[in-house]
Formats: structure tokens, C-alpha cells, sequence
């Protein structure tokens, strides 16, 4: 009776390595540096040359963090949810790692956002916290992006965990519009004052927009720097994940050695 | 058991054919690499130590585990492109149950016919074969041992009538009576036109049951075809499809 | 995909009326947060009247994640996941069968907690047409929410945790809106309530439709 020995053939290629190797690169030291110009520049207009608030005095300073933070906040969340479409779409990794630091950062902003806006409520209507439109809508905003990171951080395979953390990414953006409707609808009956209505006492114009558009642009570059550290921190970490296969068949087929013990005669 | 499929014509495609074929629970190579051919109505025996793939292998032909490279048809479904289309033509019969504990043998058996389209017919046929429609009927699956388990899951499978039958250790756990049965349900099935491949440390039935042995170690299979001689010793069961061709 | 949901909502409402786990545990449960409720906010200030549609909301949200957490574990059990997968039902058919036994069971529920809100904090419940299609529409968002959100959660050890931090904040705005909408059937103003209703009945489309597409993707890979 012959015995048919049929080798398996090769197995998986290696995963080939199409990213970067460290996280800094000759384009982030450009993009660091101008960042930290454009945070000077923000520091020395916003806290010296620009004008103090008629109404709210030295306080109004804390907008040109505010804003911008809450802005790229949603930014953020704008990304995670396109990469999470896009990695559905095309099961690209890049996408979803997109997706992941976006919402990260983006979950920083937000609780800058918040804390800046708990500092600049203190002195401005005496209480740390308001119940009004946009700061319950962005504490839900926190809250989301948690729940979205907690699911992409979970013990399981990659592709586990990119699927079903995209499926949640690609609702965070209708959950943030139908929270905010929700919420504007239910604040909008009871008037209560927000950091905006009750007292700046002048229009933003002339140093202070001024201000505000450096605010924009600094923290702006600020976040792109922040992302694309965060973005090559999560792929270096899943290139990790992935090498090794070829040595794990190695050593899987190496458990065969043996195989006359078990061929009996029957 | 009715004899079906037999409008379809003869298939000269192998039921399964696969080439090289890996799969990877996690970054673990469970398959690494695995050639096997089977052609319809043939009982196949997998055997080989623990850890070795067989269970991994069944899964993968049954859809459920990706197949990462390499080639793998099964009925005709490549499962590397769209793994899902073959689940509804195959049985699996696992280590675990897939039963609801909560629900009667009754409950569990109709539902997962019905899922599977299975005639109301084939269904109440499957329970009496597996000696479940009397006393047991009624009684919750969490209350029966597991030998009576097993039968309630191998009823949900031979009710589907599925063409590729894929038993995982069938006769672990089941009294003398239970493994006759499934001897004789194996028989009757590739007599009806399905294949049957199953995994078992059993040995001394199945060498009995199979027309083929393959081997299954380190992620990789080595098939020993032989003869079959030994099957004109009188098993209960029925005549051999030797006699009935 | 219909059959097939009538199939998965009578097999798990089947299994509900065996095991009766929401009638002994999930009932009682959200009796006992409108107890609870009573201590905390003690009768006599007239704090509970005007809290209740509030009150009754967020106990039906807690026992909604008690029910959504069952209809999961159900299925955690014994290797059904593969079976499910091998079965041949349709996942988005699955889908639609969960939401509907979950809605079942919180239909009764709600029910249930109205009468023990009229009786607990002495509502008088007015305003029918409203309060009954707010009850509708908002178990249908609740049901399509936690079910969505349920499978993704599914099949992990985390689930227990995971599934209240996903789901909650997602229902916020059914919790705004349904209590709104209550408040407005009772207090007299109904045509304050419709626009909720609006609302949630986005949210609820937006859902089911997330669910019907994804629920079968998400059934991969246990």
C-alpha cells in the first residue's frame, strides 16, 4: 500500500511593508516647527496684544483655544467616520488607522474644549458647568468617541475589532446631528444663556478676529501634527502584530515531523 | 432515509478540492497548507493528534473559517472568494451543541430546520431516527445528558439533508446504541448522494466506516488510500454501496 | 428575510415564555428603580410628579439594556453563533426577528411601568394618542439601537460593560425626546410632542436600516 505524501505548498506571503518605519519624519519636523511658531504667535496675540472684553474682561482670552478645539473636535470626528467608510468600503488599513487616530485626538480636543469652556463659565456666569446647547452637545461628543475607541481597542484579531469599530465610527456622524438637534431643541426652550450670548460686550472684529484666525490656524496645525504621530504610532503597532507568520507555518509544520507514528496499518 | 439528489448528474468535480491551503486562527496557522481531494458519496476519516487541524479543517470546509491562500472548492463554491454560499448545503455537527438550553429537543430541532428549509417531514423522520420523539420530546435541552444532545444536534443536521456531511468526533459521547445509529446514517446518506468526512480518535469504527483515511499533522494532510476490503464483514447497517453499485 | 424574522422572534420569544427571564428578573427590576427613585427624591417635595416622564424613561432605558443583554447571551451560548452562521437564515432576516422579540418584551414592560407610575407617583396619564405612538416609535429605537450595537458587542467577555457605554449615549436624544413628548401628552400640549416623535422616528429608520445592512458583516468573526 503506498503512502501519498502531499506537501503543502508555500504559505503567506509576508506582510509587505508599505509605511513608514518611525514615527518623525523630515515633513512633521517642518510641520513641529511651524506649529510651535503659530502656538507663539497665538500666545504673545492672544494674551498680550489683543484687546480684553468690555464685558468679560481678561476671560474672553480662553476663545481662542475654545473654538478652534471644539472645531477640530468635530473635524475629528468628521475623519473617523469617513475612514471608517472607507475601510468598510475598500478594507483598506490605512483607512481605518485613519479613523482611529482621528477620533483620539479628536477626543483630546474635546475635553480641552470642555475644560476651556468649564475655565472661561467660572468667571463669566459663576458656575463651572451650564447645561446649554453646545456644552452638553460636545460632552456627548466625548462620550461617543469613547465608546468608539473602547470598541477598536478591544483583545481581538485586527480585523475583528476594525470591522465592528467601524460600524460604530461610521454612526458617530449622524449620532453627533441627531444629539445636537436634540439637544438644541431641548435648550432652545428655556433660553438659557451661552458663552456667546451673555456678554462679550463688543463684536469680534479687527485684533480679536484676528486673533481667533490665528487660534484656527495654530491649533489646526497643531492637530494635523498630533494626527499623523498618532496615525504611524498605530501602524508601526499592528506592523508588529502582523510579522511572523511565515516563522509560525514554519513551526506549525515542524509539529508533523513525526508523522509515521500515526499513519497505522489499518 | 428518501434518496435524493439523484436528478442531479453525476458530478466529476471532487466534492472538495483543495490546494495549499492555509487558515489562520488569529496569526496562528492552524491549516498550513493542506491538499485533499474528495469525491462524492465517499466516507472520508480524518485522523491525527490533538491540535493537529482536524476540527479547523472541517470548520473551513464548512464556511466558517477564512481561507487565506491557497485553493479550496467545496461543492463547487470557492471559499476563498464568498465562503458563505456553501454554509447552507453543508452539515456541521461541532463539538459544541448549537442548541438553545432553554428551548425542548422538539423547539430546537424544528427551528433550526426550518431555518435550513428543511421539509416538516424530514424534520419529525430525523427525531425518530435519532430515538427523540418519544419521552424526550418535551424535555429542555439543558436536561439531557450529552449523549442525548448530540443526537438532538445530529437530528438538526439530518433533517437539513445537507450534501456535505462534516462530523466532528460524532461518536464521542454517545452510547453503543448512538454511534450504530450514526454508523447507519452515515452509510444511508452517501448511499443517498452525500459525502460524509469525519474526524475521529475512534478508530476501530471508523477505519470500519471509511472508505479513505487521511492524516491529519502539523497543519498539513497525508492521505493513505486503500482498498476496501474489510467491509464484507457483516456491519449493521445495511448492504454497502460495494453491493448496491 | 421576513420569514426568517418571524423565525428568529418566535424561537427567542419561545424561549422567553420557557425561561421567563423577563417577567422574574427585568419587571421586578424596573419596579424596583421606581422605588428607588422614590427614596431619592422623597414624595413629598413634589419632585417625583414632575420628574416622571423622566423617571419612566430612564427605567425603561436600564431595563431595555437588561433585556438587549439577554437576547445576546442567549446566543453566546454552546456554539449557536456558528450555528446561526450555518443555519441559513438570512442575517438581516436575524436582524429584524431580534428587534422584534425585544420589542415585544419592552412593550409589556412599559406597560407594566406606566401602571406602576400611575399608581407609584399618582400620574394621571392623559393625552392617549401621543403617549401610545411615542411608546411605539421609541421602543423601535431602542430595540434597533441596542440590537446594532449589541452584536457588535457580542461574543466578547467585555460585553456586559461595553454594551451600556455604546448604547447610552446613542439614546440620549430618544431619552430627550420621549420624555419631551410625554411630558407634553400629559401636560395638555400635544403638538409640542409630534416633532420628538419626528425625531425618533428618524433615528429609528436610521438605525434599522444600519442594522438590516450590517448585521451580517458583523456576524463574522466571532
Amino acid at each position: 500500500m503506498t503512502t501519498q505524501i502531499a506537501r503543502g505548498s508555500k504559505g503567506v506571503e509576508p506582510a509587505a511593508d508599505a509605511g513608514p518605519t518611525s514615527t518623525g519624519s523630515r515633513g512633521t519636523l517642518i510641520l513641529g516647527i511651524l506649529t510651535l511658531v503659530a502656538l507663539g504667535t497665538l500666545a504673545l496675540f492672544a494674551l498680550v496684544l489683543s484687546p480684553d472684553d468690555s464685558n468679560q474682561g481678561d476671560a474672553v482670552r480662553i476663545m481662542y483655544i475654545h473654538v478652534p478645539s471644539a472645531t477640530l473636535a468635530y473635524t475629528g470626528c468628521g475623519l473617523a467616520t469617513l475612514g471608517s467608510i472607507m475601510y468598510l468600503w475598500r478594507k483598506s488599513q490605512w483607512w481605518d488607522l485613519v479613523a482611529y487616530a482621528s477620533a483620539e485626538i479628536a477626543a483630546v480636543f474635546t475635553a480641552v474644549t470642555l475644560v476651556t469652556g468649564m475655565i472661561w463659565g467660572r468667571p463669566t456666569w459663576g458656575v463651572y458647568w451650564v447645561w446649554d446647547a453646545r456644552l452638553t452637545s460636545t460632552a456627548m461628543l466625548l462620550l461617543l468617541l469613547l465608546g468608539y475607541l473602547a470598541v477598536h481597542r478591544l483583545p481581538a484579531e485586527y480585523s475583528v475589532r476594525a470591522k465592528r469599530a467601524s460600524i460604530v465610527g461610521l454612526l458617530l456622524v449622524p449620532n453627533v446631528i441627531i444629539v445636537r438637534q436634540s439637544v438644541n431643541w431641548w435648550r432652545t426652550l428655556h433660553q438659557k444663556p451661552t458663552l456667546f450670548s451673555n456678554g462679550l460686550g463688543s463684536k469680534i472684529e479687527g485684533l480679536m478676529l484676528f486673533s481667533l484666525f490665528l487660534g484656527f490656524v495654530a491649533i489646526g496645525l497643531l492637530f494635523a501634527w498630533l494626527l499623523i504621530h498618532r496615525f504611524r504610532l498605530a501602524w508601526l503597532e499592528e506592523q508588529i502584530a502582523e510579522e511572523g507568520i511565515d516563522a509560525s507555518i514554519a513551526a506549525r509544520r515542524a509539529e508533523a515531523g513525526d508523522i509515521g507514528r500515526w499513519e497505522g496499518t489499518p | 432515509m428518501e434518496p435524493e439528489h439523484l436528478d442531479r448528474p453525476t458530478e466529476a468535480a471532487p466534492v472538495v478540492h483543495l490546494r495549499g491551503a492555509v487558515a489562520l486562527l488569529g496569526r496562528f496557522p492552524a491549516l498550513a497548507g493542506v491538499d485533499l481531494d474528495v469525491d462524492r458519496r465517499r466516507i472520508v476519516l480524518l485522523r491525527g493528534p490533538n491540535g493537529a487541524g482536524k476540527t479547523t479543517l472541517l470548520r473551513a470546509l464548512a464556511g466558517l473559517v477564512p481561507v487565506t491562500s491557497g485553493e479550496a472548492v467545496v461543492l463547487g463554491v470557492d471559499l476563498v472568494t464568498d465562503r458563505r454560499a456553501v454554509r447552507h448545503r453543508v452539515g456541521l455537527l461541532a463539538h459544541a451543541t448549537g442548541l438553545y438550553d432553554e428551548l425542548t429537543v422538539a423547539d430546537n430541532v424544528r427551528f433550526w430546520s426550518r431555518a435550513a428549509r428543511a421539509e416538516a417531514a424530514d424534520v419529525e423522520a430525523a427525531m425518530a431516527r435519532l430515538g427523540l420523539d418519544g419521552r424526550l420530546r418535551d424535555v429542555s435541552v439543558g436536561r439531557l445528558s450529552t449523549g442525548q444532545r448530540r443526537r438532538t444536534s445530529l437530528a438538526c443536521l439530518v433533517a437539513r439533508r445537507p450534501e456535505l456531511w462534516l462530523l466532528d468526533e460524532p461518536h464521542a459521547g454517545l452510547d453503543q446504541d448512538g454511534r450504530d445509529i450514526v454508523d447507519a446514517l452515515v452509510r444511508d446518506a452517501t448511499r443517498a448522494g452525500a459525502t460524509v468526512i469525519l474526524s475521529s480518535h475512534e478508530l476501530d469504527r471508523s477505519l470500519d466506516l471509511a472508505d479513505e483515511v487521511v492524516t491529519i499533522a502539523g497543519g498539513l494532510a497525508h492521505r493513505e488510500p486503500r482498498p476496501r476490503p474489510s467491509r464484507s464483514s457483516a456491519t449493521p447497517g445495511g448492504p454497502t454501496s460495494e453491493a448496491m453499485s | 428575510m421576513i420569514h426568517d424574522a418571524l423565525l428568529v422572534a418566535g424561537k427567542d420569544l419561545r424561549l422567553e415564555l420557557r425561561s421567563r427571564v423577563a417577567l422574574n428578573q427585568i419587571v421586578p427590576f424596573a419596579l424596583l428603580v421606581l422605588v428607588l427613585f422614590a427614596f431619592a427624591l422623597d414624595p413629598d417635595r413634589g419632585l417625583l410628579e414632575a420628574a416622571t416622564p423622566g423617571l419612566y424613561w430612564v427605567a425603561v432605558l436600564f431595563s431595555g439594556l437588561l433585556a438587549l443583554q439577554r437576547s445576546f447571551s442567549v446566543e453566546a451560548a454552546d456554539g449557536n453563533h456558528d450555528a446561526l452562521r450555518l443555519s441559513g437564515l438570512d442575517p438581516a432576516g436575524i436582524f429584524l426577528g431580534k428587534v422584534l422579540a425585544v420589542s415585544v418584551q419592552l412593550l409589556v414592560l412599559e406597560v407594566l411601568l406606566a401602571v406602576g407610575v400611575a399608581v407609584l407617583y399618582s400620574t394621571h396619564l392623559g393625552g392617549w394618542p401621543l403617549l401610545l405612538v411615542t411608546v411605539v416609535v421609541a421602543t423601535t429605537c431602542i430595540a434597533a439601537a441596542g440590537t446594532l450595537y449589541g452584536v457588535v458587542a457580542a461574543g466578547l467577555r467585555v460585553r456586559e460593560t461595553l454594551l451600556p457605554l455604546l448604547l447610552l449615549p446613542v439614546l440620549a436624544p430618544v431619552l430627550i425626546g420621549s420624555t419631551r413628548a410625554f411630558e407634553a401628552a400629559l401636560g395638555g400640549t400635544p403638538s409640542e410632542g409630534w416633532p420628538w416623535v419626528g425625531l425618533m422616528s428618524v433615528f429609528a429608520l436610521l438605525y434599522i436600516v444600519a442594522g438590516v445592512l450590517g448585521f451580517g458583516p458583523l456576524l463574522e468573526e466571532a
